[in-house]
């Protein structure tokens, strides 16, 4: 495990401790959920539906605030940062969404420009590394595409070239593969493998357990009705060569 | 590992008692299956040249810049295939109408007053033709000998006659014999140096009781201070109907600006989880709607344009005196185009107070 330019690279990105959720009055659905994810590592976030791996997710990324706990991102206090600091935290976190959520009437092209364009890049400077990114996904001819005439996988590739445009430290996708058939899902698997080889931190949410084998040195976080669990002791023993101490040392899950 | 795959299997968690070494993390193997077409794993991100966390800098452009031509199509606008630019040509087309109501009733009320400002009018109200004459000549004289008194001019019997024609008819003063057949005032138009004031007039009534005891000595704005009153409520509801149609812009702005909003929450949605700044994305629907009152401003001017103009036309036709005062000048034509100018300021302003209200519900 490496960080960008070969560097070994565990730092902590995100921290959630005694984490709870909950919608209106009802029952929390998500209850004392704590975890350190660290950097360059792959994570998979497992659970039945309902169990609440979406919630999660939506606080990873900051789309949603936990009613309770804390939360740190990148060092920084997400729950009591002011609203003008969230951008800046969310332009380091690259999201793919099981609906993919492509612009509709944008281009494949200009759906991956968007991030860049709200990072204020300057045009002369979007178009080579859109295209690049395209072709990394194996969309160069469908760039001018609107998302309508592409496929489900090819929407979701649009989606994580989109994601990972802005080069983010962190990646989070909720239920990427669950549109898509399994050799579809086995290739979107392999560029989230691609993006952590170069030190992205990867966190997917998958139901589906088959698919966590096809990336055997993953960690794996596990929700069950709103509880997290630690079944590979992945989260208690974070991941550290040797050598190389995790910054913040192990954290219950 | 061989616990791990245990429990994907569906066994127990494996046992990780305290003090046990972490597992060691280990860099995957390249991936065993090929790359999607075309897929050359890492060259894409590499040359990006887009560093990672972000763009340098891109917090302080994001406070100045919108998100360049995207602006137009994150949220398509059907223009004048919507209703939105028609809501906000009618809103303007009124507005301007009542300014230009307005100021031509202002222009109407000053040149008014310009001119019964030290007007007094002497009626000479003696039933006998000859009577009346003698007085309003003595009358006359006293009045020119007054200090204070500008111009002091009998009103011939021939315009006289043609004021009260419409009314009396030509027939009643063609007999003049020393009985008219329809006593009518002689009349002394009198232009006092200044305004006139309760005083002057005592003076005026005092000086003239020994040479013409049958005169009546009014001050002419006495007269017109209904006709300016009601001048006045009318220059005041114009106002209003401005005030209330600027309103009710602002209001239809919020409306197209909350139905935009509901329409592309999804892509705000994603806006914003990129990292958009509420100010960026209040930006992109501050100048689509920018646009659509541009479009209704420039339709609704033109149209209200065309009806003061042939309203103004149709008044002066009339060759009626206050209506043709009344016409517009050229700087209120100024004052008029800065109505579609302020119609599309309210709308954007609106629009940018909206969507970031709206945004700060979203986390």
């Amino acid at each position: 495990m490496s960080g960008p330019g070969g560097a070994p690279a565990y730092g902590e990105i995100a921290q959630f401790e005694n984490v709870g959720l909950r919608y209106g009055p009802d029952r929390e659905v998500l209850a004392d959920v704590a975890f350190t994810l660290f950097s360059g590592s792959f994570y998979f976030l497992t659970g039945a539906s309902g169990a609440g791996k979406s919630s999660l997710l939506r606080m990873l990324y900051l789309a949603q605030r936990p009613t309770r706990g804390a939360i740190r991102l990148f060092g920084q206090d997400a729950i009591t940062l002011p609203r003008e600091g969230l951008p800046g935290l969310r332009r380091r976190i690259g999201v793919v969404f099981q609906d993919c959520r492509l612009v509709p009437h944008l281009s494949a092209f200009d759906n991956v420009a968007l991030p860049l364009r709200v990072a204020g890049v300057p045009e002369k400077d979007i178009a080579r590394p859109v295209a690049d990114m395209l072709e990394w996904v194996g969309l160069a001819d469908r760039m001018a595409d609107k998302p309508a005439s592409l496929s489900g996988g090819e929407q979701q590739r649009v989606g994580i070239a989109r994601a990972v445009i802005g080069r983010p430290e962190l990646l989070v996708a909720d239920e990427p593969t669950g549109n898509v058939d399994p050799d579809m899902a086995i290739k979107l698997l392999r560029l989230f493998e691609a993006l952590n080889r170069l030190g992205t931190t990867v966190v997917v949410a998958t139901h589906d357990v088959h698919l966590l084998k096809k990336v055997p040195d993953s960690l794996i976080m596990r929700l069950d009705r709103g509880r997290l669990s630690d079944p590979t002791g992945a989260l208690r023993y974070p991941p550290r060569r040797s050598g190389v101490a995790p910054a913040g040392g192990p954290h219950g899950g | 590992m061989a616990d791990r795959d245990e429990w994907m299997r569906g066994g127990p968690a494996p046992h990780n008692p305290q003090g046990t070494p972490a597992p060691q993390r280990h860099v995957p193997p390249p991936p065993p299956a090929g790359p999607l077409p075309g897929l050359r794993a890492d060259e894409g991100l590499r040359a990006s040249g887009v560093p990672k966390g972000g763009v340098p800098g891109a917090g302080r452009l994001l406070r100045w810049r919108g998100i360049g031509r995207l602006d137009g199509g994150l949220v398509p606008q059907a223009r004048l295939s919507g209703p939105t630019p028609w809501v906000i040509a009618i809103m303007v087309a009124l507005t301007v109408i009542a300014a230009a109501m307005g100021l031509v009733l202002r222009h109407i009320a000053a040149e008014a007053a310009a001119e019964l400002t030290g007007g007094v009018t002497i009626q000479i109200l003696d039933a006998s033709p000859s009577g009346r004459q003698t007085q309003a000549e003595a009358a006359l004289r006293v009045l020119r000998a007054q200090a204070g008194v500008g111009q002091a001019r009998q009103v011939p019997q021939a315009e006289v006659d043609r004021l009260i024609a419409p009314w009396l008819g030509a027939d009643t003063m063609a007999d003049r014999g020393d009985q008219d057949i329809v006593p009518v005032p002689a009349l002394i138009d009198v232009r006092l140096e200044g305004a006139v004031d309760a005083p002057r007039l005592n003076t005026l009534r005092a000086a003239l009781q020994q040479v013409a005891p049958a005169a009546r000595v009014d001050a002419q704005s006495d007269w017109l201070g209904p006709v300016f009153g009601a001048i006045e409520s009318l220059q005041w509801l114009a106002a209003a109907v401005v005030a209330l149609l600027a309103l009710a812009l602002a209001a239809a702005a919020v409306l197209a600006t909350r139905t935009a909003l509901g329409a592309h929450r999804a892509t705000i949605e994603v806006v914003h989880l990129m990292g958009g700044t509420d100010s960026q994305i209040a930006r992109i629907f501050e100048r689509s709607i920018g646009w659509d009152a541009a479009i209704g401003g420039l339709l609704g001017f033109g149209f209200a344009v065309g009806v003061t103009l042939f309203l103004g036309r149709a008044f002066a036709a009339l060759g009626a005196g206050w209506l043709a005062v009344g016409a517009l000048q050229w700087n209120d034509w100024l004052v008029l185009t800065l109505v579609p100018i302020a119609a599309a300021v309210i709308t954007m302003l609106t629009a940018r107070l909206s969507v970031i209200a709206a945004l700060r519900k979203i986390l």
